[in-house]
């Protein structure tokens, strides 16, 4: 039984993290139908830049966060506004496929300024256990959790308390009547990407907590998991998301747990398929519209 | 280090074979190494005062910095005993030949050195050219030693239970590292529940673990816990948390350093703190793991700095530079062996190039006993090393030589 405690853990700090990286794909694709590729490639950038802060500047753990985060932001909304805003009219297909460009712009620059092979990141804070009744809890986990929950509840009051999550909202349910209704469409989205990338900055982040290395190409895989997770929770959907993360790294983390390692992946990608066979609109999602 | 060469080595082959026109490329530097050869190799034509033997190894593309590190510690051992008056007053004269990593160009190399009447070679060095030149080397029983080649079917054909009894190697297999990491962690350090995590799907990882765990059992320990990964997966939590509650006292890690890493610093924030043992795919994990999670922890290579301080000081005496990696120290015991079969052929008062004076020399090698820069070695049943590991410890995070095992 406590094998199993502390297996959940392991898969819930896993899960969370795939849940807020899902939070962004599925915050951008509510507004504007987008899926965005480069999305888990945002977060390797911004373990880059904790490595750069800390490694080679010898800068503290809190420069280095904030400046993950705000880099993640910045480059969200710079890649909105270079790549995807002049195909706003276009179609669908193509702000796709500018996507997984953008996606692999990003990897193969990283590849060619800093090589390929693995940069250690430093530790944000000292790695410690507790034992709770024979559980054993990691520091790293439960921080994870924390950051997570909190996010989350900032999040919620944002879309659901304040004028711009109102206007995201309204820009989400209908575009041009938003625009009649004098939202500014644009800075909407713009905020909407730069949520959405702080949120892949925190957890940039976590994942270096848990998993200290960078890669140019460590993005990708984290990208298509946490795809699974909002596909999972249902796609445009922000408790859905959350869910669906969980979801998705407890699945992870009791695959493996039961000797069936290599079959992680697999499962993850089976879960996928039959979401779309059984339920597309996955837990929580809403009716589909247009399909990409 | 195996991993990497094959892979590399398959893709340098796919690519060179389609330019088949090089076939007559073969970089050729006939040297007379040292100072004494020089002037041998000139007023000695009347021949029979020369050994001729062969050298083989890739000095150019993606694994020349393997190859040149072999060829350069041959080379080193080659030239001293010349400089101490060669081998029965015979100087020896090496024909090295670049085989660029490519098996076809390899094997092209090896029959233009036959053709040129040498009486044994130093090499390959890859798996992949050397298992091809083995299989030509059959038709002349030329003795061969390889510093560096690893995979199991360069010495020995489990598939028709053969031996290719004229083909030795100095550096240990794959599985050997299992073996001497079992023995090391049950007779050394006392360990009797030992935990293994490994990554499914490599030869090196499994081959490694599998004969780890088989020794470990036979040796009366008892395996805990065996845990494995796919290439390229970043959370070992999980399975760390598996052998976490198996309680082993120690886990048995035979990964490459990257990952390593990763296992070592998840280890440590799911509160697993017994000590990590691994293979020589742990050289380079330093910077990537801390003084803490390394601490008591333990692996083996087949050499480590400070092993043989001589040959190191002799080696950045000729070439102006530290040995560059493991590589140049089997480089120079290949040409130890070589030279040791070559001592008894000539001792027994044989013709060079003939067959007798190469059965001879297998013989000798196969029968002797070896001192080396990498240990002391004989010869097992398949042709491999019976030898000690160099096994390292950390000091504040950094790989220090503990003792030869």
């Amino acid at each position: 039984m406590t094998v199993f405690f502390s297996q959940l853990i392991n898969g819930l700090s896993l899960g969370s993290i795939y849940a807020l990286i899902a939070l962004g794909y599925s915050m951008v694709y509510g507004i504007i139908l987008l899926l965005n590729f480069a999305h888990g490639d945002i977060i390797m950038v911004g373990a880059y830049m904790s490595w750069f802060v800390m490694s080679q500047l010898g800068l503290g753990p809190v420069t280095a966060v904030c400046a993950s985060v705000i880099t993640c932001t910045v480059l969200g909304v710079v890649i909105e506004k270079i790549a995807y805003t002049p195909l706003r009219s276009a179609p669908r297909i193509s702000l796709l496929i500018t996507a997984i460009g953008v996606s692999f712009f990003l990897e193969y620059t990283t590849e060619l300024l800093l090589g390929s092979g693995a940069k250690v990141i430093p530790a944000y804070f000292e790695a410690r256990a507790f034992r709770l009744g024979g559980v054993n809890l990691g520091l790293t986990s439960i921080i994870t959790l924390a950051v997570t929950v909190a996010s989350m509840l900032a999040l919620s009051f944002l879309v659901r308390q304040t004028r711009l999550g109102k206007a995201m909202r309204a820009v989400s349910e209908d575009m041009d009547a938003a625009r009649l209704m004098g939202v500014n469409v644009n800075s909407t989205i713009s905020f909407t990407f730069a949520v959405g990338s702080a949120l892949a900055g925190i957890g940039s982040v976590l994942y270096c907590c848990s998993y200290p290395q960078a890669t140019p190409t460590m993005g990708s895989m984290l990208g298509l998991k946490a795809f699974v997770a909002a596909v999972l929770g249902g796609i445009g959907s922000i408790p859905g998301a959350m869910i669906g993360g969980l979801a998705i790294g407890v699945c992870e983390s009791f695959v493996s747990a039961i000797g069936l390692s290599a079959w992680r992946d697999a499962v993850t990608f089976a879960i996928l398929i039959l979401v779309l066979l059984i339920k597309p609109t996955g837990f929580l999602g809403r009716k589909v519209q247009e399909k990409v | 280090m195996k991993k990497l060469i094959s892979r590399r080595q398959f893709l340098a082959a796919a690519g060179v074979v389609a330019a088949a026109g090089v076939l007559t490329a073969c970089g050729s530097s006939s040297e007379s190494t040292g100072a004494a050869a020089s002037t041998a190799g000139s007023t000695a034509a009347a021949g029979g005062d020369t050994i001729k033997i062969g050298m083989l190894a890739p000095l150019t593309g993606d694994v020349s910095i393997y190859g040149l590190a072999v060829s350069n510690g041959a080379q080193l051992y080659i030239e001293q005993v010349n400089a101490a008056g060669g081998i029965n007053g015979k100087q020896i004269e090496v024909q090295l030949m670049d085989e660029q990593g490519d098996a076809t160009q390899a094997v092209n190399c090896f029959t233009q050195m036959v053709d040129n009447g040498i009486t044994a070679l130093i090499g390959d060095v890859t798996t992949g050219p050397t298992l091809a030149v083995v299989a030509e080397s059959q038709e002349y029983n030329m003795p061969m030693v390889s510093a560096s080649a690893t995979a199991e079917a360069v010495t020995y054909d489990a598939e028709t239970d053969t031996v290719y009894t004229n083909v030795f190697r100095t550096t240990f297999t794959d599985p050997y590292q299992g073996i001497k990491m079992a023995d090391y962690a049950y007779e050394k350090l006392g360990y009797t529940k030992a935990a293994v995590i490994f990554q499914k799907g490599a030869d090196y990882n499994e081959g490694l673990a599998e004969n780890f765990e088989l020794e470990f059992a036979a040796n009366g320990g008892e395996i805990v816990a065996s845990e494995s990964y796919s290439e390229g997966d970043v959370d070992f939590k999980t399975q760390l948390t598996t052998i976490l509650n198996a309680n082993p006292e120690v886990v048995f890690c035979p990964n490459y350093y990257e990952d390593v890493g990763q296992i070592l610093a998840q280890a440590e924030s799911v509160g697993l703190d017994v000590p990590f043992l691994g293979g020589d795919g742990w050289d380079g994990v330093t910077g990537y793991a801390t003084a803490d999670q390394v601490a008591d922890s333990f692996f083996c290579a087949n050499y480590a700095v400070g092993a043989a301080p001589e040959f190191e000081s002799a080696y950045e005496e000729k070439y102006g530079e530290t040995y560059p990696n493991g590589f140049a120290p089997l480089g120079y015991d290949a040409a130890v062996t070589v030279c040791y079969g070559l001592a008894a052929a000539e001792e027994a008062g044989l013709e060079p190039a003939t067959d007798e004076y190469k059965q001879a020399v297998i013989d000798a090698i196969k029968n002797g006993t070896i001192e080396g820069v990498t240990g002391t070695f004989t010869f097992d049943e398949h042709n491999n090393p019976v030898k000690t590991a160099a096994i390292l410890a950390f000091d504040n995070g950094a790989a220090i030589l503990k003792e030869q095992y």
